[in-house]
């Protein structure tokens, strides 16, 4: 995978993620594209399209876009269950995800994800492994006053 | 999904709740910013106060205690995550990173994952931190630093942990989740930086990591070693029979067997995809029983796509058939299987049909690789009707481009009139963006299919009248070509277009192949009187001023082509010439021509005009220009098609050689040199992996020449470069060189392009060309010299060219050529290529036109038998008249017309000029249906000379068969008889002595 992004319905970017280095400039030409692509995309149409060189897969959950670029080899449906299996474990750890979670408790997002995927390939695909990771760091919190990431106990 | 994304339609009402969960700061920045409609201006403004607050603090004289710390650069994170710039922080986020606490640790690495920074004094405080944490024994310290590793990977990075992090990943003692994230750590440093990762004596341990009891290392390790045995198969390929074994284990387990790694009732569906991906680097297994097993797998999972799904869910019928998908790739891979690939054919032809639009796409991609294989092909033609009505009835363009894409790949010669038509009634309405290259499609179809060429000239004629702005040059240049070399559709033409030029809005394009091809032929039409010369001629100037200034100067042309062919409406053209709108016209070219054609159709006799305006001689059959710009357009792959289906070819291409097609259409479309291999490397699969993998190109291109570096030094040149100057001498997965060449008497010059396929500098880049043997007394002087105004660049950049132009000067006859040798290091290893030039004898021909008498006169002359060189051999191919033509001429002779009593006969004369001597050939190429020719008697040679040169020339009609015959076939049907007689004139008597002219 080349690079994963998280947009809302307006368009606004949520998350990025770049697993081959790109010059600032180039990530922000290629964010507003394809959002511009993905967003002007009907709802019955197919989750995956040729973009420049690249394949890209994307499925909506809500508010929220969740869109990755693959290589030629890369296999489609595959990537569109790492989607799916990224926003349950979204969904577990915070307990009903909403697109806010994201925004205010971007670095949980941005953790998960780390254990998740790694270099652009699927590194642990057990949600419970992944969990117990994040879990587990938690646990090492010594402050959870910590006054910008509180966040709702899951239920 | 449960997911329940609650989207900001529905803030105002959650806005109580959020004010308790959500920082407080942040919350009103956000809500602030976003949600109370302030302009952008304000929304910076507020975001510049917010920025100057927290640089104020950094800055300030206060230390900051690691909450704070933290919690700016939290903030920092969340205004760069809003989309606004940031370029401080850090060095507080470094600060964090060293910190012992967790919770600061872990933001100091997110920040500088997330904000990569090159600064060196930051990278190396950084790489200080990873050290400590790497070496702490604390797992999940560990694990961060790694994830920072794999999320940056940059140089510095792997210089300063490539060799710890094998050490990591294989150690007996590492935790699991440890053991994971070093090996994708491993794998985006070596991704990044080839030459700093070197497994060695981790190969092995590492390979053995598929074996792992835990399911997650084996997921994680199986990407690296997919990655390494792309690129270095022979070392891993142990990795074949553990990765079967693998996978026919989860193959054939229950759904509960792997607990949490079955996803919606489908086993480990990402390590099974993975596995079924690295097994796609090698070739059918060897051991009988590995590929037994193997196929035994592809068998289950083609079965259990006919089984009723275990859940209605579309996460299990996704994960399925992505390991379905998966395994019809190894299948179309291994391209052996003809049960299995026709059972993956019929699995695909259901999709075609399924309700979900995914797997309609996907099999319609998928259907198209499986076109290429002999073994599905027929099968796969079978679905054209669910096809062409996926083109019509698709609501999604992205399915309609790949179903366009799939009638291409199976069009034959059975459909071809079929999908043309389909293809061109679809173009009235297709989307723009994919107009241009249905455009060519429909081109190349046209012409690779044709059997009449009216049909051709009607698809092309259609075309620009449905999407003539789509319609490039290339197309209409194609077009005239081939209706100037085939005169049996000459007449059809001219009707043809003139006809679709009565329509009142016609497209520029249509004008300007209508005034080419009236011009040339519009003779053919002017009996008629509804099309008699002035009406031909009013009809194109009526769209005169409606066209541009390149048109208008290609109509200006086909003005005073009219003038000749048809002397009566002379006046009429004159007076338009004449017109102020013409000879005063402030475009230079068009002033200038106007000026011109009117002063030659004043001043000329008929005669003169005659033949400065003579027909146009038929173009040098060569590969379709339209190809290389689909190739261009679409990269490496995409036409691959084309290029496997050898046979095909050639009926209108006059079957230009296939090995070098893609050189010489790159160099029909761009002349300059440099450009010419730059087409040619968007054609060529850049870093791709190894021709195993499945890329024809990269066969097609190894056919032109380019055998292994250690066995090119053994070689003679290669053979397709004794009759063409241009194309690709060599290329492996690291290096292509290019080669463009031209010659004039006895000097030549050679271009050389170096491409660098790597994404890696190629590091001491030295060349030098050296003369064996006798070439060394300077019977051939090579003078390398580098165009670069700098010296010979010791580097060359990953993806760069460099060029070298060598000047060559032939003394006197030679056989040898003389060697290339390229050394360089890429990633640590010394690459040593030599390379035999393709500079041979015939390179110095001067063609020599003779009429009949005379050449029989001279071939009675030399009769002598030390003047001729005889060669019998078999064409392994059905002769074509244009071929050979085309490699008589290539060889550098005049090919005489009409001399040979015999027309089945070919007759060639040349002079080749060297420093000191001219050796005057004549040949002769009999070709022999009956194949009954017995082989002469070797010819004896008594002067040196006379015999080096028989000997050059020997061997090159020699290796001119190969090439005359194309390479593919086997079928025998001619022999060809090559006789060649020749004289040496001596320039200078003093030095080859007593040597007798002829």
């Amino acid at each position: 995978m080349q690079f994963m992004l998280l947009f809302s319905r307006q368009g606004k970017l949520r998350l990025q993620k770049w697993y081959v280095p790109q010059a600032d400039k180039e990530k922000k030409k290629i964010t507003r594209e394809l959002v511009q692509t993905v967003l002007a995309r009907k709802p019955k149409m197919c989750s995956f399209l040729e973009w420049r060189d690249l394949k890209v897969v994307y499925k909506r959950y809500a508010s929220l876009y969740f869109c990755c670029a693959i290589e030629d080899q890369d296999n489609e449906l595959i990537t569109l269950e790492i989607i799916h299996r990224y926003v349950e474990l979204l969904d577990k750890y915070f307990g009903s995800v909403c697109e806010l979670d994201i925004i205010f408790n971007f670095e949980k997002a941005y953790f998960i994800l780390d254990e998740f995927l790694l270099g652009g390939e699927a590194q642990e695909t057990s949600k419970k492994n992944v969990l117990k990771a994040i879990e587990q760091a938690d646990l090492l919190q010594e402050n959870l006053d910590f006054q910008i990431r509180l966040f709702p106990a899951p239920s | 999904s449960r997911a329940g994304f609650t989207g900001p339609e529905n803030l105002s009402r959650v806005n109580l709740v959020l004010v308790k969960h959500y920082s407080q700061t942040l919350y009103t920045l956000y809500i602030r910013s976003v949600y109370h409609n302030l302009s952008k201006e304000a929304e910076i403004k507020r975001i510049n106060k917010e920025l100057a607050n927290i640089r104020s603090k950094f800055k300030g004289d206060k230390a900051l205690d690691g909450y704070s710390k933290k919690k700016y650069v939290c903030k920092l994170l969340f205004i760069f995550l809003l989309g606004h710039d940031i370029d401080f922080g850090h060095m507080e986020a470094v600060n964090l990173l060293s910190s012992n606490k967790y919770t600061e640790k872990q933001i100091g690495y997110l920040f500088i994952s997330v904000l990569v920074n090159s600064n060196s004094e930051l990278i190396r405080l950084i790489n200080n931190a990873i050290k400590n944490d790497l070496s702490s024994r604390n797992p999940t310290f560990m694990c961060l630093a790694l994830h920072c590793i794999a999320n940056v990977g940059s140089r510095e990075m792997a210089e300063a942990f490539a060799g710890e992090i094998p050490r990591i990943l294989v150690a007996g003692d590492t935790m699991d989740s440890v053991k994971q994230s070093a090996a994708l750590c491993l794998l985006r440093l070596y991704k990044a930086s080839p030459d700093l990762v070197l497994m060695g004596e981790w190969t092995s341990r590492v390979v053995h990591l598929l074996n792992d009891q835990h399911m997650g290392v084996v997921t994680a390790a199986i990407s690296l070693i997919t990655c390494l045995s792309s690129k270095n198969p022979d070392e891993f390929k142990t990795c074949v029979s553990l990765a079967v074994s693998r996978l026919s284990r989860i193959v054939s387990s229950a759904s509960t067997d792997l607990q949490d790694y079955t996803y919606y009732f489908v086993p480990a569906p990402w390590l099974s995809c993975k596995l079924l991906r690295l097994l796609q680097c090698y070739p059918p297994p060897e051991d009988g029983a590995v590929k037994g097993r193997l196929v035994e797998c592809l068998e289950t999972i083609l079965n259990k796509a006919q089984e009723p799904p275990k859940s209605k869910k579309v996460q299990h019928s996704n994960a399925k058939n992505a390991i379905l998908f998966e395994a019809i790739s190894l299948i179309i891979h291994y391209d052996s299987e003809p049960n299995l690939l026709v059972r993956a054919c019929n699995q695909l032809g259901q999709f075609l049909q399924h309700r979900e639009t995914n797997l309609r796409y996907l099999a319609l991609e998928s259907m198209c690789t499986l076109a290429s294989s002999e073994f599905s092909h027929e099968a796969v033609k079978t679905h054209i009707e669910t096809v062409i009505n996926a083109l019509k009835t698709e609501r999604d363009v992205s399915v309609r481009q790949r179903a366009a894409d799939l009638l291409y790949a199976m069009c034959d010669r059975s459909n071809a009139k079929q999908i043309v038509a389909e293809m061109l009634s679809y173009l009235e309405t297709a989307d723009y963006s994919i107009r241009e290259e249905m455009v060519l499609k429909v081109a190349i179809l046209a012409e690779k299919y044709a059997v009449d060429y009216s049909w051709y000239v009607d698809t092309i004629l259609n075309l620009i009248r449905i999407a003539g702005d789509y319609v490039s040059e290339e197309v209409w240049y194609r077009v005239i070509q081939i209706v100037i070399n085939r005169d049996d559709v000459q007449g059809y033409a001219a009707k043809t277009v003139f006809e679709a030029l009565q329509a009142p809005a016609c497209h520029e394009n249509m004008v300007k192949v209508g005034g080419y091809i009236l011009g040339e032929f519009g003779n053919l039409i002017a009996g008629d009187p509804r099309s008699s010369p002035l009406v031909q001629f009013n009809l194109l100037h009526s769209k005169f001023h409606l066209c541009s200034v390149p048109t208008r100067a290609l109509l200006l042309s086909a003005y005073i082509k009219f003038i000749n062919l048809f002397p009566e409406t002379k006046a009429t053209i004159q007076e338009v010439l004449r017109s102020d709108s013409q000879i005063r016209n402030s475009d230079v070219e068009l002033q200038q021509r106007a000026v011109e054609y009117l002063k030659l159709s004043s001043i000329a006799s008929t005669d003169v005009l005659a033949t400065v305006l003579e027909e146009m001689p038929p173009f040098p059959e060569r590969e379709s220009s339209i190809l290389a710009k689909l190739k261009k357009k679409k990269g490496p792959g995409a036409v691959s098609v084309e290029l496997e289906d050898g046979k095909e070819r050639g009926e209108l291409n006059g079957g230009a050689d296939r090995g070098g097609e893609a050189a010489i259409a790159a160099s029909n479309s761009t002349p300059s040199p440099s450009s010419d291999l730059l087409g040619l490397r968007s054609a060529a699969p850049v870093g791709g992996p190894a021709p195993s993998a499945g890329s024809l190109l990269v066969d097609v291109f190894s056919e032109a020449g380019s055998a292994p570096p250690s066995a090119a030094s053994e070689d003679p040149a290669p053979p397709l470069f004794v009759c063409k100057n241009n194309g690709v001498l060599f290329e492996n997965q690291l290096l292509q060189i290019g080669i463009k060449s031209e010659y004039r008497q006895n000097l030549g010059r050679m271009y050389l392009f170096y491409g660098n396929k790597t994404s890696v500098q190629f590091v001491s880049f030295t060349t030098t060309v050296s003369c064996p043997g006798e070439l060394q007394s300077h019977i051939l002087k090579c003078i390398p010299s580098l165009t670069h105004t700098k010296p010979v660049e010791p580097l060359v950049e990953g993806g760069a060219q460099v060029q070298q132009v060598i000047n060559i000067e032939c003394l006197t006859d030679f056989v040898d050529a003389p060697l290339l040798n390229i050394k360089f290091r890429y990633g640590g290893a010394l690459q040593n290529i030599t390379l035999k030039l393709p500079v041979t004898i015939n390179k110095f021909f001067q063609p020599t036109e003779m009429a009949a008498a005379d050449f029989f006169q001279r071939w009675k002359q030399l009769s002598q038998p030390q003047q001729e060189a005889q060669k019998i051999f078999k064409a392994s191919h059905g002769m074509d008249t244009e071929v050979l033509k085309a490699k008589l001429l290539g060889l550098g002779t005049a090919l005489l017309e009409n001399v040979d009593p015999n027309p089945e006969n070919y007759v060639c004369a040349g002079v080749i000029q060297t420093k000191i001597q001219q050796v005057g050939c004549l040949l002769r190429l009999e070709p022999n249906a009956q194949a009954q020719v017995a082989p002469p008697p070797p010819p004896t040679h008594t002067h040196t000379h006379t015999h080096l040169c028989a000997h050059a020339l020997d061997s090159h009609t020699a290796s001119v068969c190969p090439s005359l015959c194309g390479s593919h076939c086997i079928t025998h049907c001619t022999h060809l008889h090559v006789i060649t007689r020749y004289c040496i004139y001596v320039k200078d008597p003093h030095r080859v002595g007593s040597s007798k002219s002829h």
